[in-house]
């Protein structure tokens, strides 16, 4: 493992964030000079900006055969990265897309300036190497977060998200950098690439590692929300402007899962034997409590927010396998998990831009109002039960598959039971929109056309990527090799 | 390039679903024709597969093969063999009359179709799968449909009850089975789902045994074994005469076929271990189920219970692992498929006309609706067993074959035949002899065209697969050859 030396092309291991940062600026800028009727657009500027920023991430950013370290060791430009950037470029843009013409945000230009920069710091937790970057990046990621969850200034619930969300945030926060800081003394290295090598000259007592590696994953538990870290989630789901949402839920999570990932498979390999059992046993928690307390939800917000932490679980056990399939399945989960989770979210949003309610109940009668809508929140929460041809039906299958192969029977049928459960709630939801009849049915439910061009790529993904599930699983156990 | 029959069986009835939501919802007349259409399509397909099979050539037939997902060694290989082609041909039958039967739905049709379609492509699926992994995939794709059809447009007392009980033990099973299912993959490291090349992959004895009741058992939960037949008779109440139709005579051999195909077929020496158990529990399908239709006062309860019964002499006939057996086995299901469609559509064209289906409440329907009443009872002739219909062709064998096996088990499962006779007798004589109540008559008009053509043609079929068993048992029998080549006998 080599630096480069700085040379202008290496700026394009950063171009995502470069660009991400330009394009805040001038969302910033334009909310300045435009009047404030036409400040509607911003949404649409920043849309179509994550969407160009992604395909020229895509056509100029692409690392090369050989990852580097560049930027002083500050940044990995692999394919790990690269993968885990493109799923959060994607799902800040939709996000952005569904924010469009929505009360109270739809025209803040700093509400999306936030957003992107939010999105900046998660790109570089994807990329990050060094754990004072890492820490950087956590933190510019997390603090645009409170203040979007506590956005909408009317609403007690908004305030009382964003002010959950700091409180838990800033402490968790602290615990791993608490973490990071004896990594550091043991060591006297904050490289991630490094650190392996050191820790295990500087041969620390296990259990003092053991002590450090817990300390870490609490700040990433909080960002993925596993168990026992997840207490903020149905309080900040359920507040949150539901984009914020959306956004929190995904991309959010992406860039959890991505330091999870790097810093535990490459700084602790020596207590491998330790933290995998303990993720294993987290995922088990995490799975089947979200699972268990979605059941009783009447808030769609909330029920989601139980369901995303379930499937924080299912993604871990990819994780835990410790095998090049498990790493690929993990990353093939979060895919088929973002692409779904925003296209419930955006039915969630559409369906409280017409009717103004939140409420499971009154859900009632939607198949008849809005077939379409109807159908769309069909296939996102079939998706998210794992059924075919859906793309969270191939996910599960992965994961499990990953279980089974590296001997985690256990988990594997404490999975599949889950699922179950799942697919109970879930069900619960689609009875009450195809089956009650409800006073509101004759009134129409608005689509505009921000959120349906959203939605329609969500459910087309949540197709392509069920189907034609080959080529994403590849890319997902390729990337995943990038990081070594 | 031969022509995909196979495929085009299967994605039609997806891709016609697909397009029905694009037709404007008040056109229900359309949406009839289109759905009629489409299954007719798929009929004509699957009697083509059925008649240019070629028995003495035997084996997988009409096979194509698509890598799907390389990685895992995944692809989408399909073909049917002796077993599975009139699994195939029984699909077609029931699809294209459940659309008949369901002609005169007015809530949605729309949705209705296109959800049954799903259905009937993930059934088309599972039956000629030859991927362990492309069976799964259908075999989901045919349970969340269920539920939705059940619960919209079922029976309004049960239906949110039966609809979640069916999808959450089906799912179950199905789930428990698809974990054997990845054990098998990664024991046999031939990184291949290939169902052919796992027959050879030679586990050892103690994995088969081990893994044999989870793949099993999990499938058989859908062909209704005891204890886990309880979502059956309440799913087929609930649901709407269609998928009551299409839900006892096609999925529960969903279920029954996985069982054989992936259980046994893959865990052969599991399968000789544990067959005295899957004995004794399908003994107590065919006897306890048939004792609880007799004291059934629903007429839908007496049709439900009558399909527990009959499936567990399909497990029977499974379990004794013998040629006789697995040939009545395999005659059994497309038979009592055929039938049991039969009873479910007349019971709903009882029930759209009386609006109840409490047996004592009826009497006297024969004379109102003569082909109805025709119609019953030779699916009754057929449900008892009687020679010159398709049931006898069926049971004989499962039998003989007990027999072999058994002795005991034969004595105590014959007994069904004989209270099967008391009930369907009782049935018959109540709700189609006899007075007709006061308050019926005079309002009891005969069914409409559709419904006759599909009554005529599955009692046709009854009868014709009784008197001409050449039609289909040498079939039947290459199919249950192969997995007696793989049980190491004949």
């Amino acid at each position: 493992m080599s630096f480069t030396e700085f040379r202008p092309e290496t700026l394009l291991a950063v171009l995502p964030e470069i660009a991400l940062f330009l394009l805040a600026g001038l969302v910033l800028g334009l909310d300045l000079i435009w009047r404030p009727s036409r400040r509607g657009a911003l949404g649409w500027v920043s849309a179509i900006g994550v969407g160009l920023i992604l395909i020229a991430t895509g056509l100029f950013s692409r690392p090369g055969a050989e990852p580097q370290l560049v930027l002083g060791g500050m940044v990995r430009h692999d394919w790990t990265a690269f993968a885990f950037r493109t799923l959060i470029l994607f799902a800040t843009g939709v996000s952005c897309l569904l924010s469009i013409r929505l009360a109270g945000i739809g025209d803040r230009g700093e509400y999306f300036a936030l957003m992107l920069v939010s999105a900046m710091g998660m790109s570089l937790m994807a990329s990050a190497a060094d754990l004072i970057m890492l820490y950087l990046a956590i933190e510019t990621t997390s603090i645009p977060l409170y203040v979007l969850a506590g956005f909408l200034k009317g609403d007690d619930k908004s305030a009382e998200s964003g002010l959950k969300y700091f409180l838990f945030g800033a402490l968790t926060s602290t615990v791993m950098l608490y973490g990071f800081s004896l990594l550091y003394g043991m060591t006297g290295e904050t490289q991630i690439y490094r650190l392996a090598d050191a820790l295990r000259a500087a041969h620390p007592a296990p259990a003092s590692l053991i002590a450090v590696a817990l300390l870490v994953l609490v700040g990433f538990g909080f960002k993925v929300a596993a168990v026992p870290f997840h207490f903020w989630t149905p309080d900040v789901y359920e507040g949150a402007p539901t984009p914020i949402t959306a956004f929190v839920s995904t991309a959010s999570k992406a860039a959890g899962f991505a330091v999870l990932f790097r810093v535990m498979t490459l700084a602790f390999p020596s207590i491998e034997g330790f933290w995998a059992p303990a993720l294993a046993g987290i995922a088990a928690a995490t799975m089947t409590l979200g699972n268990l307390l979605a059941i009783p939800q009447k808030n769609i917000k909330r029920l989601l927010a139980y369901s995303s932490i379930s499937h924080a679980g299912y993604a871990l056990i990819g994780l835990v396998a410790l095998s090049s399939l498990g790493r690929g399945s993990m990353l093939f989960y979060l895919l088929a998990y973002i692409v779904t989770n925003l296209a419930a979210f955006a039915v969630v949003i559409l369906f409280a831009h017409s009717a103004g309610t939140e409420q499971i109940a009154d859900y009632a009668g939607l198949s008849r109002r809005s077939p379409g809508l109807a159908l769309a929140l069909l296939v996102a929460f079939l998706s998210l039960a794992g059924m075919p041809p859906l793309a969270g039906f191939v996910a599960k299958f992965y994961v499990f598959a990953a279980a089974v192969e590296s001997g985690l029977l256990w988990l594997a049928f404490l999975g599949v039971l889950n699922a179950i459960v799942g697919l109970y709630y879930y069900l619960t939801v689609l009875k009450v929109v195809y089956l009650y009849r409800s006073p509101e049915e004759a009134k129409p439910i608005v689509v505009p056309t921000a959120q349906a061009v959203a939605l329609a790529a969500c459910v087309g993904a949540i197709l392509l990527v069920g189907i034609a599930s080959g080529p994403w699983l590849d890319w997902g156990v390729l990337a995943a090799q990038g990081l070594f | 390039m031969t022509f995909p029959f196979l495929s085009v069986i299967t994605f039609t009835p997806i891709t016609a679903g697909t397009l029905l939501f694009f037709f404007p919802a008040e056109r229900k007349d359309w949406i009839r024709r289109f759905a009629l259409t489409a299954a007719s399509l798929d009929l004509l397909l699957s009697l083509i597969v059925y008649f240019s099979y070629d028995r003495v050539a035997a084996g997988y037939q009409f096979v194509e093969k698509v890598s799907w997902i390389p990685r895992l060694g995944i692809s989408y290989y399909v073909g049917v063999d002796g077993i599975s082609a009139p699994l195939v041909l029984l699909t077609g039958i029931v699809i294209f009359t459940g659309v008949l039967i369901s002609w005169g739905l007015d809530d949605r049709p729309r949705e209705f179709f296109a959800f049954l379609f799903i259905l009937a492509s993930g059934v088309f699926g599972v039956f000629c799968s030859l991927d362990l992994f492309a069976l799964f995939f259908f075999y989901e794709l045919a349970v969340f449909p269920m539920f939705l059809l059940i619960s919209i447009w079922g029976w309004q007392v049960t239906r949110e009850y039966a609809a979640m009980k069916l999808t959450l033990y089906l799912f179950i099973g199905s789930v428990v089975a698809l974990v054997g299912g990845l054990a098998m993959y990664f024991n046999a490291g031939l990184n291949s789902f290939d169902l052919l090349e796992l027959e050879r992959a030679g586990f050892s004895i103690a994995f088969q045994r081990f893994w044999f009741p989870f793949v099993f058992f999990g499938f058989a939960v859908l062909g209704g074994i005891f204890p886990f037949h309880n979502w059956s008779p309440d799913g087929h109440v609930a649901a709407p005469t269609a998928v009551s139709m299409f839900h006892a005579g096609v999925l529960m051999k969903l279920g029954a076929f996985a069982a054989l195909r992936v259980g046994i077929m893959l865990l052969p020496e599991g399968a000789k271990f544990w067959s005295p158990l899957i004995l004794i529990l399908a003994t107590v399908n065919v006897v306890y189920g048939a004792f609880i239709a007799m004291v059934q006062t629903d007429f839908k309860y007496v049709i439900g219970f009558s399909s527990v019964s009959h499936m567990g002499l399909v497990m029977l006939g499974f379990a004794t692992l013998n040629r006789d057996g697995l040939t009545g086995a395999g005659l059994q299901m497309f038979s009592h498929g055929v039938m049991t469609a039969l009873f479910f559509a007349v019971v709903g064209m009882v029930y759209d006309r009386a609006h109840t289906r409490d047996i004592p409440k009826l009497g006297g329907f024969a004379k109102a609706m003569p082909l109805v009443a025709f119609a019953f009872i030779i699916g009754g002739l057929v449900s008892m067993g009687m020679p010159g219909f398709s049931g006898f062709i069926a049971e004989f064998p499962i039998f003989m074959g007990l027999w072999q096996k058994q002795p005991i088990v034969a004595l105590v499962a014959v007994i069904s035949i004989v209270i099967t006779a008391a009930y369907i007798m009782r049935v018959i004589g109540r709700v189609f002899f006899g007075v007709m109540p006061a308050e019926f008559e005079g309002h009891i008009g005969d069914v409409i065209l559709q419904d006759k053509v599909a009554l005529v043609m599955l009692s046709g079929i009854l009868v014709l697969v009784g008197v001409y068993p050449a039609i289909m048992a040498p079939m039947v029998q290459t199919g249950a050859n192969a997995v007696l080549r793989l049980l190491g006998g004949g």
